[in-house]
């Protein structure tokens, strides 16, 4: 395992901590954004942050699509699920999302028919096998997983399959960063860009960031080194007065992302104009919906979707987290009401929301220590 | 959800060209290439795979370091395999 020790050596990170802390001009302070819920994990797990000189700050982007589904989408899906009719099937990451009136999983321990899938493919065979039952699938992620439904719909549709559908919560990262770009909340200084969406969507879609923000983007793996090597390159750029999209992961990005994937989501769904995400509110054409031709399969069409708005509980600041304006820990129910066990928002929910990596392996970070020795 | 994980091509299904067998840390399931349609991985190749669909071809290398990664993010890495263990898409 030679490759992976190179990966985790200690000296190579140590060697670009070096090189980072170089580049760094005295009296400015570096804001980067971590888009992908992926880089969080990685970052929080390795303590990434304790190899960066403390003018380089991360910030943690928007990008874990449970986290950012709004609590009137999980109480659309709890509805949809109550009609006897249905099996709602979902990925295990929904299950504990909580809705006004609890879970996936507390609705299933209710009686309700929920089940967890690890495929949409899954749902559709749940569907051949009960004729008499119709089966909705909660999609749900950016453009990684949003291929596997276009595809699933596909198969459905070639089958002639007519008692599945999609209860479609799928939505796309680069509005979403335009949204954080064009907010007054946070100055950044660039993006640490996405690894799995970038494999569909590939490195083009970010140049409006570079070009008229003129801040530099370097898509990244999600090894600790991938990571602190694309912080380098940002640095770099910076320190050049550059601002470029570039692609540290060319181990698995093509440049022009998979073209039989969009071309599937082209095929079947279409921008909506606007979509609500937990914490950013509602962004234009930031989400999909299925396309005319297949409104037989989109649930959204084919039942009675309340589609009312909930606030998000009080005391949860999911919102400022997911916008990077807020530190996990800087929220006021963070590891006391709010934990992965009894959740309130759902940046604790997912294993790639910012709150429950930091609580899982983030809290005696340096950062953190000297937060708490502050205050 | 959002995890690649790194699976070995065996075989593909007798006509379903769509549909090819991996190996993933020993478990032998059935996932979807359609995705690779335009340059379909041949068995022994490595594919990375996300909710049942091959997204991406990597090689050895990057399967064995993506393998060690998600190894050690423990919990959410055995709750996939489990569900992956569980999918029977064929």
């Amino acid at each position: 395992m030679r490759f992976v020790d190179e990966f985790r050596n200690a000296d190579q990170a140590h060697a670009l901590s070096a090189k980072i802390a170089g580049l760094c001009e005295p009296g400015r302070h570096y804001k980067f954004m971590e888009v992908c819920g992926g880089h969080t994990h990685t970052i929080y797990k390795h303590g990434l942050e304790d190899y960066l000189p403390e003018s380089v700050e991360l910030v943690h982007g928007p990008g874990c699509p449970v986290c950012v589904i709004p609590m009137g989408r999980v109480d659309d899906a709890m509805h949809l699920a109550a009609n006897p009719a249905v099996i709602m099937t979902s990925f295990g990451d929904m299950m504990r999302v909580p809705g006004s009136n609890g879970s996936f999983f507390d609705a299933k321990a209710q009686g309700t028919d929920i089940r967890m899938v690890y495929s949409p493919l899954d749902s559709l065979k749940i569907a051949r096998q009960n004729p008499d039952k119709r089966v909705v699938f909660m999609a749900i992620g950016f453009e990684t997983t949003a291929p596997s439904t276009a595809m699933t719909v596909l198969r459905a549709a070639a089958e002639g399959l007519e008692n599945f559908s999609i209860f479609c919560n799928h939505v796309t990262i680069v509005p979403a960063i335009k949204a954080i770009l064009d907010s007054p909340d946070l100055r950044l200084d660039g993006f640490i860009g996405p690894g799995h969406v970038s494999t569909v969507i590939g490195c083009r879609p970010y140049e409006f960031i570079a070009r008229d923000y003129g801040k530099p983007v370097v898509v990244a793996g999600f090894e600790p080194l991938d990571i602190l090597q694309s912080i380098y390159m940002l640095m770099l750029q910076l320190s050049e007065g550059r601002s470029a999209v570039e692609n540290q992961y060319t181990r698995v990005v093509p440049w022009d992302g998979n073209l039989v994937a969009l071309k599937a989501i082209g095929e079947t769904m279409e921008l909506r104009p606007y979509f609500e995400w937990r914490g950013l509110g509602f962004i234009s054409h930031s989400a999909l919906r299925m396309r005319a031709d297949y409104a037989r399969f989109d649930a959204e069409l084919l039942f009675d979707v309340p589609g009312v708005r909930v606030a998000d509980p009080k005391a949860c600041q999911c919102g400022e987290v997911l916008k990077g304006v807020l530190k996990p820990w800087e929220c006021k129910v963070f590891g006391t009401a709010c934990t992965p066990e009894t959740p309130i928002g759902t940046c604790m929910v997912s294993p790639e929301g910012a709150c429950a990596a930091y609580y899982n392996f983030g809290r005696l970070s340096r950062k953190r220590v000297k937060e708490v020795s502050n205050s | 959800m959002c995890l690649g994980i790194p699976g070995e091509v065996i075989e593909f299904l007798p006509d379903q060209p769509d549909l090819a067998r991996v190996d993933v840390s020993g478990v032998r399931r059935v996932i979807n290439v359609g995705l690779l349609s335009d340059d379909p991985p041949k068995p022994g190749e490595w594919v990375l795979i996300h909710v049942g669909f091959a997204l991406s071809k990597i090689d050895e290398d990057e399967a064995a370091a993506a393998l060690e990664f998600l190894e050690g993010i423990g919990q959410a890495y055995e709750e996939e395999l489990m569900a992956l263990q569980e999918s029977m898409i064929e």
